[in-house]
């Protein structure tokens, strides 16, 4: 689905990441940690497409993402849903419409989808939320609604960087369970955090792999987690 | 994009969805209306300079062309013998459909011009002129020479060559300068517009990046951009144009002695060409966006 070969990305001069090699399969729940600073998110952003490595091989789909067109990556984003840390909406739509945004872009007909729609956003608990302005809402809220977008065209694969980040304990245990009962319909889920506590709240409840990026270098976690 | 009619009317009906996700910009929005005004009201003049040159051209082509004087400068005994005697010689001239000797009002209407109402012309020494209109192939200008000075010593036979062919060369530069302010007007919208949709990339980086978050393709986001500033410059330019043709309705009507300014304007179907200003600025906005929106995303990549 998404793979990683021997990959590495410098930026200004310096290496960020070194020598990562990872397989995300179907179904799979993996948890990606680290210090502040140490590329997470860099890598979050290489297995959709948003950066290319600067050395080693990146797939996306059975596809080289070096060789692909920006239409290509397109698609691929259609498969894959991202949830940002800061969960980058359009400040001047109504949450429903940020939502719904994937379905727009990619020219779904917006009636057929509506109850659909108004399902995810239910499901989530923005319902009464649905016509407020992305700047009127929580930071809860705001995360539940960019996964909410990140879900909304059932993509294959999750990406979620610190989606509990700027949450309290009550709610980040809310979004890993919306989370874990994704990876329960099939998703493949890769979140990166550095709430180690959050990981093994999750341990409890579904095998997940715990990745640490450590001197640049991805390396499995110790049984500590 | 396939340029079809299903796409243009697509493209004009466009998607209301996709409309909304650029934000309304401000500036960038008034300053397409207006440059789209303005040089729609630019182009209108331009357009009736073009074709009050190209008018003015053909009318000096075809009334010079068809048309020869012949002046007689005679003592004042023989003016008139000698006058009659050009006019049976061009009786038999092949290729001269009529001959006139101009009378004293006539010459008194031409000379009015530079020496004001009331020229005495009966005390003036002034010579006798005839008009030669032509037909057909027209006449042989040498022959006729010869046969004038061997029996019409003082007529000089003027077939206007040296007056029509700069008069032509004038209207056609004239019309030519017309249709090249045409093409600087269009050059001066399509800058201005690609400036404006620049900006408004710009100040849009943020939307444009979750967009591609998203998964939408450069098309998708190129073309909330080009419909919101073709739409713009569309109903710019259809302002404009308005606004010069009722200008041009408001000038002097063009009269007998009003010379070329008064005759700037638009004659019978010719009112049809401003309504194309709008459809090629709208063309020009679309085109100077769409280059500039796909180069943008280029470089955002």
């Amino acid at each position: 689905m998404i793979e990683l070969d021997n990959v590495a990305y410098s930026y200004g001069g310096g290496e960020l990441l070194s020598e990562i090699s990872l397989k995300l399969a179907p179904g799979s729940f993996h948890f990606l940690t680290g210090p502040s600073g140490a590329g997470k998110t860099t890598l979050l952003k290489l297995c959709y497409g948003a950066l290319m490595p600067t050395a080693g091989e990146v797939r996306l789909f059975d596809g080289d993402v070096r060789a692909m067109e920006r239409d290509d990556i397109a698609m691929v984003r259609r498969r894959v849903g991202v949830v940002h840390q800061d969960c980058q909406f359009l400040d001047h739509l109504p949450v429903a419409d940020n939502i719904a945004l994937p379905l727009m872009v990619s020219g779904q007909d917006m009636l057929r989808e509506d109850a659909n729609l108004k399902e995810l956003i239910g499901w989530v608990g923005l319902k009464a939320r649905a016509g407020a302005l992305p700047p009127e809402l929580s930071g809860g809220e705001r995360q539940r609604a960019a996964l909410a977008r990140a879900i909304i065209m059932s993509p294959d694969v999750i990406l979620a960087d610190e989606p509990t980040g700027n949450v309290d304990w009550e709610m980040s245990q809310r979004l890993l369970r919306l989370l874990i009962e994704l990876n329960r319909m099939g998703k493949t889920i890769m979140i990166a955090t550095h709430d180690l506590a959050l990981i093994r709240a999750a341990k409890a409840h579904v095998q997940a792999r715990v990745l640490r990026i450590s001197n640049r270098r991805l390396q499995l976690a110790g049984a500590d987690l | 994009m396939k340029l079809n009619i299903a796409s243009i009317s697509e493209f004009v009906i466009g998607d209301a969805q996709a409309d909304r996700v650029v934000p309304p910009t401000g500036f960038t929005a008034t300053l397409t209306l207006f440059s789209a005004a303005a040089m729609a009201f630019l182009a209108v003049f331009a357009l009736a300079l073009s074709l009050a040159a190209g008018r003015l051209a053909d009318r000096w082509g075809e009334e010079l062309a068809r048309t020869s004087t012949i002046r007689i400068s005679a003592p004042d005994g023989q003016m008139t013998a000698q006058t009659e005697a050009a006019l049976r010689v061009l009786q038999t001239t092949k290729g001269v459909a009529s001959a006139r000797a101009l009378d004293e009002d006539e010459q008194r209407a031409l000379l009015e011009p530079w020496f004001g109402p009331d020229v005495p012309v009966d005390t003036l020494p002034i010579p006798q002129l005839i008009e030669v209109v032509e037909e057909g192939d027209g006449f042989d200008a040498q022959g006729l020479r010869l046969r004038l000075s061997a029996e019409v010593p003082g007529a000089v036979l003027d077939d206007h060559t040296r007056w029509r062919r700069p008069l032509e060369r004038a209207a056609s530069r004239l019309r030519l300068l017309g249709w090249v302010s045409m093409g600087l007007i269009g050059a001066a919208t399509a800058a201005m517009i690609t400036l404006a949709a620049q900006a408004a990339l710009a100040a849009n980086a943020q939307v444009i990046s979750v967009l591609r978050l998203v998964g939408a393709r450069d098309d998708y986001i190129a073309n909330a951009f080009v419909r919101r500033f073709t739409l713009r410059a569309l109903t710019g330019a259809a302002i404009g144009m308005v606004a010069g043709a009722l200008a041009i309705l408001l000038l002097p009507s063009a009269d007998a002695g009003g010379g070329f300014l008064t005759g700037l304007g638009f004659r019978g179907w010719h009112w049809v060409w401003p309504l194309f200003i709008p459809l090629l600025a709208a063309a020009v906005a679309f085109a100077a966006t769409r280059g500039a929106a796909l180069r943008t995303l280029r470089e955002m990549s």
